[in-house]
């Protein structure tokens, strides 16, 4: 059938803030959702709270809409446009509930909007633990032991009937909220109380824990006519016990038979077919039991995009949210072209010819005191994914783009030999289990005690132990008489030059420098849907060593914007956002665009996004490396937030260009006593400060500026590490801390300003002229982070003077610097005096919030003032300004159950929302005002 | 690891990859094809179709599951020899039976793994099949070796399916308590997964070879003909053609998979062509033009029915084509219960979407005994 022309106008909704479980992949697909259907000539209307996405962009959608997810909003939109169809499947489980809540209170059929994309019995029934299961049965399709309970009393018999290990979870909750592996009663009786408490139906699911299977996902497409297509196979290199989201996963699928996939296969069809009729995107997960019998059970289907259909986009080069779009207004798969391709079918099942690795990236330090062990709740705030012609190769790249001061996995000094401490980890796993695997097999245990304790496949852990024997090889030699074959097995197998140089006692440089000698070089491979049978048209890669280099290099100029790598707390969807328009500005500059980045979350990622997008570790080798081949004009550095920008030293020193505020800039605003000197300089006043380097230092120091005192190491973002402390001791634990952590780092101690009022600005400048794009002020006084405060688009009460203070300080600043692009400046005001707290010369976080709320492209214009096509002066700035915009900080506090939720200068948040006022009369800032105005930190 | 010793690939068109030797030592030359699926390795090894050809598997990890008594497709490995990125030493499965390894030394097969497949596979996606040769001997001479695959005769005009097909004649009943049909299967190369899927369907199979007669076979009563598929150029066996002329003549069913679906055509006067590289994969889009809907396919063909041959026959129906390049994919002969199609309905390797034709076969076989 083709396109439904019934379908003129589409509302899409988001996902809203971003919260541990579902952060931006759905950014990512709802931009995808968006674009695929303004390519059919369909106004598009997009919901979202969040403003820092792309998909809530004028460049993506028709008429945006910054709104609480609500019913209310809804109405309000349905009022104001004429919408045929709502697509409620890219916003994750926010978007389909929200859907469902208007369903339920009739909106939909009220204005006459079609559901599309996905049928709401779908939606009831995936949820509906009980219904689902029935349903499974009835199509015979096996499922883990399994009962719902709604009352404590119901919930214990069942325990009895299972016995130990049991899963407990609350039904309706995302990414795994209130789920436990439950191996004693006392236990139990805890989580079956609070299960049923945060249960928005009181209901919670109790499964016979299947620990140990194997654990698979299957992405599926079908479209109107029926037709399925598997888009991907993932294993999980964790098996069953650890949540999908905090497992480390591998595609295509590498230890399943084509039997026992087949099989798979079948049942997710059956399964997809049996929940209802509509045409969209589908994830389904099963377990394996591992041994002869290959059972398969299936454990859940989820009939959306996903975290999983992101990746699995990225990992193959096929669009699921893109196609699942298209089939949504009625499209058949074979009425469609393969996206990469252009000349092939879009009814296909992609083949690779590589291995992808997703890593998840865990916030543990950000939550003192949390369960830091995996289970069935997830944990991880971002992930990064490594793309290799080997599985080792893609798990080495994966390791390298964690950006958790590893070089890899293994050969860099920082293995653990407590065999108590490595046991532990192997059988409860955190965030470092791989690492431990590791050292375990260095450390000569056992296999058969690791798969015990891991139960993850042979084939993995034998995968991890040949790397342990071609590192033993390595060491032999030294970096001299390194034969060729071994250093390109090295490097085949993904170490970086820095592994190997620590494997054999010389620099990295000399690594580097042996084999360019050698011609061992990176050469790069198109993801292309097909393993090349056919010839693609989509310039997506990712670099190996091999013989043949299919990455044309063209003669157009260039430039490379350096990606944000995982999300993290401090550094999320924000830096992507910044990136995109980078790019996108200067594309419109006619510059060709190279992106680098390794989060498979985002839209940065996208192969619709750059000219050419290198799907790579941002980490140094690989940054030079193709920059090496590509030879841009330049690389943008301060768009990636602190990930890109602390590469700028080594850039330089490498003569690259800088496009952009410079490193010396950089470097000033990083280096708190050249950064002082320009204060003191210019009289702008900063709170008394001084920079130590032991905790010696520290406390000599403290006599003189005096307690309270802001404790923190240069060079962080989102305030890791930072602390207020009151007392000589705490000063002493916190400064030793930090310098365990962080050897050989700077730590800054600030006088710290108590009861002051914080607020920031942005700007844009030229080297001469500056632009304020705007100030916002903090409604928690000094000592919380900006990140995890609400904060108010533009002041709501700071007087003339002190604003005229901050506009001439953001100026002087800016120009004295040198800056050319943004600048965010930090400010704490104490008795109209205005003090400068920070100065950072590159995007902020603030930055796509002022954007959204005032309705200019902000980092479209800096790209092109840094690319040097641009004056501030050449921008004609009409800011939207109707009333105020109240940033609303978003927490993910509720997967960490017993973590102190106080905050304080280190950023805890993982999200944000927008929310417009018209006048400070309104409740809801009135509320927030009188409950955090007086937030007292410590 | 490196403890592999070196083995070499020599294209005929002079291209040289240099790689590490797997199984025995030896030299074995053939046509290089390439294979894009990500599983199946065994049952793709053992396809009697692969009689004669080098095959590159285009995914990187091969051998990671070992081997299983239950997913050979012929008794042994067929292929002339393979082509992989990683090869795996060991076999994580635990019901299985032994590495990949350990299967090709009892096959007597070679290899050659750690070459850049991607590269070659694009090599011949542009340059077109070609034969090649590989060498794991201790004293390679690149040169010699040439001279060698350019000896090796064109796969376009060569019979292969006499060499693989059944000596002798056997039953295989039907595995479902039911004899309900008699299925004579002309065996060219077939599948074991062929005759599975027919027993599975109440079907008793009788396993002809190539060379029988049609006297032999209706002596078994059948009430379908089942034509297998096989190894190498299906205009090369004019017997075959006659003999399956004979066979639909009779207007009992008949079923023909990939060289059977060929041979159909050619008995019909249909002409078949060598393709630039042929179809070899587990995802393969076949559109049902009866129904409309997609099947997503197990394909492994180097030869094509030609379409120009099909203008003006209104005797012969298209009723499936291959989404990707609009390639003939299933035919149907108009007034006769005869029917068959170019890709691999029975899979193995490869996704069940297409086991209704042998429902198909068995609805007409049922129609023809009324």
């Amino acid at each position: 059938m083709p396109r439904n022309n019934n379908i003129q106008s589409v509302l899409i909704i988001g996902s809203g803030p971003i919260v541990i479980g579902q952060a931006c992949e759905f950014d990512y697909s709802g931009s995808q959702a968006a674009r695929s259907l303004r390519e059919e000539g369909i106004e598009v209307t997009l919901i979202n709270s969040n403003p820092a996405t792309i998909m809530t962009d004028k460049v993506v959608a028709d008429n945006v809409y910054l709104e609480p997810l609500e019913p209310e909003s809804i109405i309000k939109i349905l009022e104001n446009h004429k919408i045929d169809a709502v697509l409620p499947t890219m916003g994750g489980q926010t978007g389909l509930n929200l859907a469902i809540k208007c369903q339920e209170m009739g909106i939909w059929e009220e204005f006459g909007v079609a559901l599309i994309g996905v049928d709401i019995d779908a939606i009831e029934i995936t949820e509906n633990r009980e219904a689902f299961r029935n349903l499974m049965e009835k199509i015979d399709v096996p499922m883990a032991p399994q009962k719902t309970a709604k009352s404590f009393l119901e919930g214990k018999r069942v325990a009895q009937e299972f016995g130990f290990p049991l899963c407990i979870r609350a039904s309706y909750t995302l990414g795994g909220a209130g789920a436990a592996v439950v191996y004693e009663e006392k236990e139990f009786d805890k989580l079956l109380d609070s299960g049923l408490h945060i249960s928005p139906i009181h209901e919670v699911m109790i499964d016979k824990a299947m620990m140990g299977w194997k654990e698979y996902e299957l992405e599926l497409l079908r479209d109107n006519n029926d037709n399925v297509v598997i888009i991907c196979s993932i294993e999980n290199f964790d098996p069953m016990g650890v949540h999908t989201g905090d497992s480390i996963t591998v595609a295509p699928a590498m230890t399943l038979s084509d039997t026992t996939f087949q099989r798979m296969r079948n049942m997710a069809i059956k399964m997809m077919r049996s929940i209802g009729n509509f045409a969209g995107g589908c994830n389904v997960q099963f377990a394996v039991s591992p041994d002869e019998k290959e059972d398969i059970i299936a454990i859940e289907i989820n009939p959306r995009v996903s975290r999983s259909s992101a990746l699995a986009s990225k990992a193959t080069g096929y669009p699921i949210a893109k196609i699942a779009a298209k089939l949504a207004i009625g499209y058949n798969l074979d009425e469609l072209s393969n996206q990469i391709t252009k000349t092939t079918s879009a009814l296909f099942e992609p083949t690779l010819d590589y291995v992808i690795v997703k890593i998840p990236r865990w916030n543990f330090n950000k939550f003192p005191g949390a369960d830091r062990t995996l289970g069935l709740q997830m944990k991880s705030v971002g992930e990064v994914m490594g793309i290799g012609r080997s599985f080792q190769e893609a798990l080495q790249k994966a390791c390298q783009s964690l950006e958790i001061n590893r070089n890899g996995l293994g050969a860099d000094g920082k293995e653990v030999t407590d065999q108590n401490e490595i046991l532990h980890s192997l059988e409860f796993p955190s965030w470092n289990r791989l690492f431990h695997i590791y050292d375990a097999i260095k450390l000569g245990i056992p296999m058969k005690r690791i798969i015990e304790k891991t139960k993850i496949d042979i084939w993995f852990l034998k995968q991890i132990e040949e790397l342990i024997k071609l590192e033993r090889q390595i060491e032999k030699f030294n970096i001299d008489t390194i034969t060729k074959d071994l250093l390109f097995e090295a490097k085949q197998k993904g170490y970086a030059d820095r592994q190997i140089a620590h494997l054999l006692r010389c620099l990295e440089s000399e690594v580097y420098q042996k084999r360019s000698a050698l011609n061992i070089r990176r050469v790069y491979k198109l993801v292309d849907t097909c393993a090349a049978e056919f010839e693609a048209q989509t310039p997506y890669y990712y670099s190996t060593f091999e013989e043949e280099n299919e990455s044309v290099v063209t003669d157009r100029k260039k430039v490379v914007v350096l990606g944000s790598g995982p999300n993290r707390i401090g550094q999320g969807i924000e830096f992507d956002y910044s990136c995109v328009h980078g790019v996108l500005a200067a594309k419109e500059c006619g510059y060709e665009t190279i992106m680098i980045n390794c989060n498979p979350e985002t839209v940065s990622t996208d192969f619709d996004t750059a000219d050419k997008l290198y799907f790579e570790p941002v980490f140094w080798e690989h940054i030079y490396d193709i920059i090496q081949h590509e030879k841009p004009e330049g690389v943008i550095v301060q768009l990636g937030g602190q990930t890109a920008l602390k590469l700028a030293q080594k850039l330089e020193r490498y003569g690259i260009k800088i496009i952009g505020t410079s490193f010396e800039a950089l470097d000033i605003a990083e280096d708190r006593g050249r950064f002082s000197n320009v204060l003191k300089e210019n009289n702008i006043p900063y709170p008394e400060f001084g920079v130590v380097e032991s905790a010696e230092q520290a406390l000599e120091l403290s006599d003189q500026l005096g307690f309270p005192l802001l404790v923190r190491p240069s060079y962080v973002l989102g305030g890791q590490k930072m602390k207020i402390v009151i007392s000589k001791e705490e000063l002493e634990h916190h400064v030793v801390d930090i310098l365990r952590d962080m050897p050989e780092n700077q730590i800054l101690l600030d006088h710290f300003l108590g009861g002051a009022i914080e607020a920031e600005a942005d700007a844009i400048c030229d080297g001469e002229n500056v632009y304020i794009i705007g100030v916002m002020q903090h409604i928690e006084p000094a000592g919380i982070h900006s990140g995890d405060s609400y904060a108010v688009l533009p002041p709501y009460n700071l007087g003339d003077l002190v604003m005229q203070q901050i506009e001439d300080i953001t100026h002087k600043i800016a120009v004295e610097l040198k800056t050319v692009g943004l600048i965010n400046i930090q400010f704490a005001i104490k008795d109209d005096k205005v003090y400068v707290i920070e100065a950072n010369p590159r995007a902020s976080r603030t930055v796509p919030f002022i954007a959204k709320a005032y309705d200019e492209p902000y980092v479209n214009y800096a790209t092109k003032v840094m690319l040097g096509e641009k004056k501030v002066t050449d921008f004609n700035f009409s800011p939207r300004k109707e009333g105020y915009a109240i940033k609303i900080p978003v927490f993910s506090f509720n997967k960490f159950p017993n973590v102190n939720k106080e905050l304080g200068p280190e950023m805890k948040s993982t999200g944000e929302a927008i929310r417009f006022i018209k006048d400070l009369k309104d409740p809801f800032f009135r509320k927030i005002f009188a409950e955090r105005n007086l937030y007292l930190s410590r | 690891m490196t403890e592999r010793s070196p083995a070499v690939l020599v294209l005929a068109d002079g291209t040289v990859f240099n790689g590490k030797a797997l199984g025995i030592k030896g030299k074995t030359a053939g046509e290089l094809a390439f294979n894009t699926g990500m599983t199946g390795y065994q049952e793709v090894f053992t396809d009697p179709s692969y009689l004669g050809q080098l095959l590159i598997m285009n995914t990187s990890h091969i051998g990671n599951y070992g081997v299983h008594r239950d997913e050979s497709e012929s008794d042994v490995m067929q292929v002339a020899g393979i082509i992989v990125k990683k090869f795996s030493e060991i076999a994580s499965r635990v019901g299985g039976d032994g590495t990949l390894e350990e299967m090709m030394f009892r096959d007597n097969k070679l290899g050659i793994s750690d070459i850049d497949t991607r590269a070659l596979v694009r090599h011949i996606r542009q340059h077109g099949a070609m034969n090649a040769i590989v060498s794991t001997e201790q004293d390679i001479d690149v040169n010699a070796l040439l001279k060698e695959v350019l000896e090796v005769p064109s796969m376009k005009g060569m019979e292969l399916s006499s060499k693989v097909s059944t000596k002798e004649a056997f039953e295989v009943k039907s595995t479902t308590g039911k004899s309900l049909f008699k299925v004579a299967l002309l065996d060219l190369g077939v599948k074991r997964n062929i005759i599975r899927c027919l027993n599975e369907r109440d079907c008793d199979v009788m396993v002809f070879p190539m060379h029988s007669s049609l006297e032999e076979m209706l002596a078994y009563q059948p009430d379908g003909f089942m034509l297998s598929n096989g190894p190498g150029d299906p205009g090369a066996m004019q017997a075959t053609h006659q003999l399956v002329g004979e066979i639909i003549s009779t207007a009992i069913p008949v079923f023909g998979i990939c060289m059977g679906h060929q041979v159909i055509a050619l008995s019909q006067g249909l002409a078949t062509e060598k393709m630039h590289h042929g179809h070899r994969g587990l995802n393969h889009p076949i559109k049902n033009l009866k129904t409309g809907k997609g099947e997503i396919t197990s394909q492994n063909h180097g030869f094509v029915v030609a379409k120009s041959s099909l203008v003006g026959r209104t005797d012969i129906e298209v009723t499936h084509v291959h989404l990707n390049d609009d390639t003939i994919a299933g035919i149907a002969l108009k007034n006769k219960p005869v029917f068959s199609v170019q890709y691999h309905p029975e899979s193995s390797a490869g996704p069940h979407d297409s086991r209704y034709l042998f429902d198909d076969f068995i609805t007409n076989m049922k129609n023809f005994k009324k």
